[in-house]
């Protein structure tokens, strides 16, 4: 599974990304994760609030930080 | 799980008899801490900061913790998509209205100015309305509301909001006016915008006072060193600094004084937190409020980080009208209220 961090490098965005990789390591899912800053590439998944969170080019989860129990939840589902 | 969601549920409302309690228990609380508890001598210019200090803190965290609580609630039924349907394809004027005042409730972050700004033109939302959007949505801040009200009381804080969306209003119609749109850049017409086919999310009751939550996590950990800090200077100041200190400086008769408050302000970027209780301070010493208001408003409405972010998408020429717009509304509103008060 490809994990996309949608984000232009706001504080935010960094909480997520770390917070993905966590539950990812602590879970054992096998998954690429890629931070996606660039405005054009953000824009194309139609985000107008950063973070947000993106499993094989579906988003799960946009314009928040989620608890990592939903994290958990949106990657395992 | 459901249970755990109940309990959220119920311990806001539990909690609030309790907030009433302290909210308005908080003066004798505090002189009877610092008379009987400390035993400091009345009247002495240590014991009477320390007072100060002792009471407006827990006061302003009060106010803070549960607007902020309301607002996170509140914010949870105004998402970015939302509010671009609703401003699709108005007219000007009554789409500058419609974005200002939604521009106070819609959950905002300058990081995330570049999506919103490209999402808005994306959708045919004029230029101008969406400035009366970018401009409202710092300038008008929750914090700031409470900080004003908690230490002006509500006719301070409903000035700062009426002015607020007059400039912000104002500005983008005149922006609108103008046909600036040969001063963005050019790509941002270009940007395809995808759909992300995810339906907007239905939260239910409970998660919304989740948000609630969330929000008071988030804002009361950021900014409760500022509220300190700058409750801190106004109680060494309150009895340290002699008033009518800012008199000549920042007075009425110091008709420079608006422009050049302005002006300083534009760099200073600080949050609202901490430029609240120092506006106390500067009024107490003999600023004027119009010009103590024109300062705030500079500093939280006009911020260099956020024309950074802005420059991606906007030409200089247009970040420079934007300024100029909005810090001459600034300045009207700052002297109106000097010739009023």
């Amino acid at each position: 599974m490809v994990i996309k961090i949608l984000g232009t490098g706001c504080p935010k965005c960094k909480t997520l990304e770390k917070m993905t990789r966590e539950v990812v390591e602590q879970n054992g899912i096998e998954a690429t994760i890629v931070k996606v800053e660039n405005i054009m590439e953000i824009m194309k998944y139609g985000i107008m609030n950063t973070p947000a969170l993106v499993i094989d080019e579906k988003v799960a989860i946009k314009g928040r930080v989620p608890s990592a129990e939903e994290i958990k939840i949106v990657l395992t589902r | 799980m459901l249970h755990k969601m109940d309990k959220k549920l119920w311990i806001p409302v539990l909690l609030l008899p309790l907030w009433y309690l302290a909210y308005h228990n908080l003066q004798p609380m505090t002189d009877w801490f610092i008379d009987n508890v400390l035993g400091l001598s009345k009247g002495a210019h240590l014991t009477e900061a320390l007072r100060f200090f002792v009471f407006e803190f827990p006061k302003v965290m009060l106010l803070l913790t549960l607007i902020i609580f309301l607002v996170g609630i509140v914010r949870s039924y105004f998402t970015p998509e939302r509010t671009r349907k609703a401003l699709e394809g108005k007219k000007t004027f009554t789409g500058n209205v419609m974005a200002a005042t939604l521009g106070i409730v819609t959950p905002f972050c300058s990081c995330s100015a570049i999506p919103l700004f490209l999402g808005f033109v994306e959708s045919g939302v004029p230029l101008g309305v969406t400035f009366s959007f970018l401009i409202a949505a710092p300038m008008i801040n929750e914090v700031a509301i409470v900080l004003l009200y908690g230490m002006f009381g509500w006719k301070v804080a409903a000035i700062y909001v009426g002015t607020g969306l007059a400039i912000a209003i104002l500005a983008g119609w005149i922006i609108g006016l103008l046909k600036l749109e040969k001063w963005v850049e050019p790509w941002v017409y270009q940007a395809q915008m995808g759909d992300n086919g995810m339906e907007e999310e239905k939260l239910t009751f409970v998660s919304r006072i989740q948000s609630g939550y969330a929000a008071v996590k988030e804002i009361v950990s950021k900014v409760w060193l500022y509220v300190a800090l700058g409750i801190l200077v106004g109680a060494g100041a309150h009895g340290y600094v002699p008033e009518e200190f800012m008199a000549s400086l920042m007075g009425k008769t110091a008709w420079y004084s608006i422009p050049l408050s302005v002006l300083v302000g534009i760099p200073l970027y600080s949050n609202a937190a901490g430029i609240v209780p120092i506006v106390s301070v500067l009024i107490e010493k003999g600023a004027s409020l119009g010009t103590a208001l024109a300062f705030m408003m500079s500093v939280i409405g006009l911020s260099l980080p956020e024309m950074v972010i802005l420059r991606k998408v906007l030409k200089l020429p247009l970040i420079f009208t934007f300024v100029g717009i909005v810090g001459s509304g600034i300045m009207i509103v700052g002297y109106l209220f000097n010739y009023i008060f």
